[in-house]
């Protein structure tokens, strides 16, 4: 009887639950069916950024469209190996921040997010070039540009200045000459040749680009073994052993940040992460006269080689997966997060560290704060793609991922290889690649 | 006991002939044997041959990430062959196992040696010497990266401050030195294992051989070589088998330590397969890269196994 009497009650409060409803329309109740929409991305250089994500976005984005937001962050070199594991075995983020051209590479596992990206671009003033040439394949958007981190150099004004460089050097024989003094003075320029996603290759490629050398032509031939590629490495060679630490082959990206901080460098590329560490830690970091480390520091571009200067910046883009069971609430929540007023909260704690996709944040209030990051604020614009003067495409995704044009001058920079050698070794290593 | 006998006791005669033929089945040795050795089976193929068959057909295939690609052959293998980082990371590999092993097993049996003796808190430091065993790698190769850090290496600031150097040492900015680093933290990590199993090995030899050898006029040196060492032969072929396996696919002491650089010095074949395969996202020639540890393992394996047999035959 009691086992009658249990059974009877339990299937009153099944159909007061309504399991007879769901089992006939073959469908998880709604609250099994949350809009939960988990995103992979990067430990912030800025955390501040990533509280705002975590303590702003997920309780508004709750409350504006029902979606419950799970932000979780890793090491950002871990990133292609989840994004990986996460394709091949269809399942894990929603969505995945990637980086540089590695959409190029995951292009079959992004849904198409061209009406966010066609939104954006026409209501905040287009999307730049660079940006738009990582997350396109055939005129399609695979990845939705979320920002860039323009590479400056950030260096120690009063250090130059004592060596008589009032002004930051223009062409990389300028540079060298005042590396070589400040490394004589224990004062040394910082830069990794390591196995790292942005401050090696933002440096490499355009050292390369400076001298005129490129990994292919407009064709996709593999033309980097010519004498003006030679002549970047030569040169990188000798400047390597004069003017920096060599501990930077062993560099990740965020050495730089700490030598810099501790007074072991004079300057290195980087984005501003430096800066707005300094000015946020006004009391912990200081100049070698006591004055806070953030009134030593200013931002200059890369210095021009024989054919100019042409900048690589670090592009971060969000691409929504297809594996996703919640394409639609990860597209809502982009297309939501691009929205000027959301997307403000995000953008002015990076303080310029991180620049928007769209040149209409270039006019924003915030670079009227601090005259130091002025240069910031259009670096947006310029930039070339990796695989210049080809497309950017897959090929030149796995050419960065194997980290060939670092390692080039990695190579003879360490004395493993002369210069001819490591550029020939490069030319090998692309013609695999683009055969 | 009572259930079962009333459930037999309710069973239909069809059910108790097919109860009899079960406990026929189980009485038969081969039977019980299969029966108990199936679950270990099915976890073999489950998490041992069948990603190692996949790992062959992907060898096979142009797969890469969200493309399930094209049969190519030996496509991958002949490509691998010829890159000349994959030749690095083969002699990288090569070395940083030889080195190691000899190491950690010359430390090993050092240790193993001196804790076999009598001692005040021996037991204490038996265990505590498993500590760099028990710490998981990424942890402990995170502590020595810190050490060795180009920068800021602890290392470098005691041997400058104790007026041994002037300058700072590259130990991981420097490819050979990044390397010997590597051997270095592996023997750390790995001479615990060889120390406790020798350790157990030295117990299991009779004092009394010891004795008897010493009566008959050898010295310390004589009783380890004729005594201890021919029958510690047998321990020591297992646990250098066993090192040799984990050391030569070991993966995240160097992903932690060097990630393979500087300028691919320190890779070795798992970490670039997992450059290869899993961060660039070829994996049909990531996964050509990781089979070429298979043939090198297995001849290792069957010939310390053969040696081994051959041992006991004696």
């Amino acid at each position: 009887m009691k086992r009658r009497k249990f059974l009877k009650a339990s299937g009153a409060g099944i159909a007061a639950t309504g399991l007879a409803g769901i089992l006939a329309a073959y469908r998880a109740p709604v609250f099994a069916q949350a809009n939960t929409i988990h995103i992979l991305r990067w430990n912030d250089f800025v955390p501040a950024a990533d509280k705002v994500l975590r303590e702003v976005f997920a309780p508004e984005v709750e409350k504006a469209l029902g979606i419950k937001l799970n932000v979780e962050t890793v090491n950002a070199n871990d990133i292609p190996a989840r994004a990986t594991a996460a394709i091949q075995s269809g399942s894990g983020p929603d969505i995945i921040m990637l980086l540089n051209n590695n959409p190029q590479l995951y292009a079959a596992g992004g849904v198409d997010v061209s009406d966010i990206a066609g939104e954006v671009g026409k209501s905040q003033g287009g999307i730049y070039g660079l940006p738009t040439s990582m997350c396109t394949v055939g005129g399609k958007w695979v990845a939705m540009p979320w920002a860039t981190v323009p590479a400056l150099i950030s260096y120690r004004k009063s250090w130059f200045d004592e060596i008589g460089v009032k002004e930051f050097p223009k062409t990389w024989a300028a540079y060298h000459a005042a590396g070589k003094k400040l490394k004589a003075a224990k004062r040394p320029i910082g830069q990794t040749l390591g196995h790292t996603f942005g401050d090696a290759p933002t440096f490499a490629y355009p050292m390369m680009w400076s001298y005129g050398g490129q990994e292919i032509d407009a064709k996709g031939k593999v033309v980097i073994d010519s004498k003006e590629t030679v002549e970047s490495v030569r040169f990188m060679t000798q400047f390597w052993k004069d003017a920096h630490d060599e501990g930077g082959f062993a560099w990740d990206d965020s050495n730089n940040n700490r030598a810099f901080l501790s007074g072991d460098i004079c300057a290195t590329l980087n984005g501003a992460s430096i800066y707005v560490a300094a000015l946020n830690g006004a009391d912990k970091f200081k100049t070698d006269k006591g004055a806070p480390l953030h009134t030593d520091i200013l931002h200059a571009p890369l210095p021009s080689g024989p054919k100019g200067t042409f900048p690589y910046h670090t592009a971060f883009t969000h691409m929504v997966m297809k594996y996703s069971k919640n394409v639609k609430g990860a597209k809502e929540f982009l297309r939501w997060a691009h929205t000027p007023a959301n997307y403000e909260k995000w953008i002015v704690v990076q303080k310029g560290f991180a620049v928007a996709p769209t040149s209409q944040w270039e006019k924003h209030k915030m670079w009227d704060v601090d005259p130091v990051m002025a240069p910031f604020r259009t670096a947006g614009r310029g930039g070339r793609h990796m695989g210049f003067a080809g497309a950017p495409g897959q090929k030149a995704a796995e050419a960065w991922n194997k980290y060939i044009i670092v390692d080039m001058y990695a190579q003879a920079a360490s004395g493993k290889m002369k210069p001819e050698e490591s550029v020939k070794w490069a030319a090998g290593e692309l013609a695999k690649i683009y055969k | 006991m009572v259930g079962a006998g009333s459930a037999a006791g309710a069973a239909l005669p069809g059910e108790r002939v097919r109860i009899s033929r079960l406990t026929r089945m189980l009485e038969s040795e081969k039977l019980l044997a299969a029966a108990l050795l199936a679950p270990g089976v099915v976890i073999l193929v489950l998490f041992i041959a069948y990603p190692f068959v996949m790992a062959i057909w992907f060898s096979l295939t142009s797969i890469r990430v969200g493309d399930a690609g094209e049969f190519v052959g030996l496509a991958n293998f002949t490509k691998a062959w010829s890159d000349t980082i994959f030749q690095v990371a083969f002699k990288n590999t090569v070395f940083y196992t030889f080195w190691a092993t000899i190491f950690k097993f010359a430390l090993g049996m050092w240790l193993a040696l001196l804790l076999n003796r009598h001692f005040r808190f021996k037991r204490l430091i038996r265990a505590s010497m498993l500590l760099p065993f028990i710490i998981p790698t990424v942890l402990s190769a995170f502590a020595w990266r810190w050490m060795f850090d180009p920068t800021f290496s602890v290392m470098n600031w005691l041997l400058f401050h104790s007026g041994v150097i002037t300058d700072r040492l590259p130990f991981l900015s420097d490819g050979d030195w990044a390397m010997w680093c590597a051997v270095l933290v592996n023997t750390w990590r790995g001479m615990p294992f060889f120390a406790i199993t020798l350790l157990a090995g030295l117990q299991t030899i009779s004092p009394d051989l010891h004795e008897a050898a010493a009566l008959d006029g050898a010295n310390a040196w004589h009783r380890f070589w004729h005594v201890t060492w021919p029958l510690l032969m047998p321990v020591t072929l297992v646990v250098v088998v066993f090192s040799v396996i984990q050391t030569f696919s070991d993966f995240q002491l160097i992903y932690v330590l060097t990630g393979g650089g500087p300028a691919n010095s320190t890779h070795l074949i798992a970490t670039y397969a997992y450059q290869i395969g899993v961060a660039s996202g070829l994996l049909g020639e990531g996964a050509a890269l990781s089979l070429f540890m298979f043939p090198v393992l297995f001849a290792v394996v069957w010939v310390q196994l053969r040696f081994m047999k051959r041992m006991e035959g004696h």
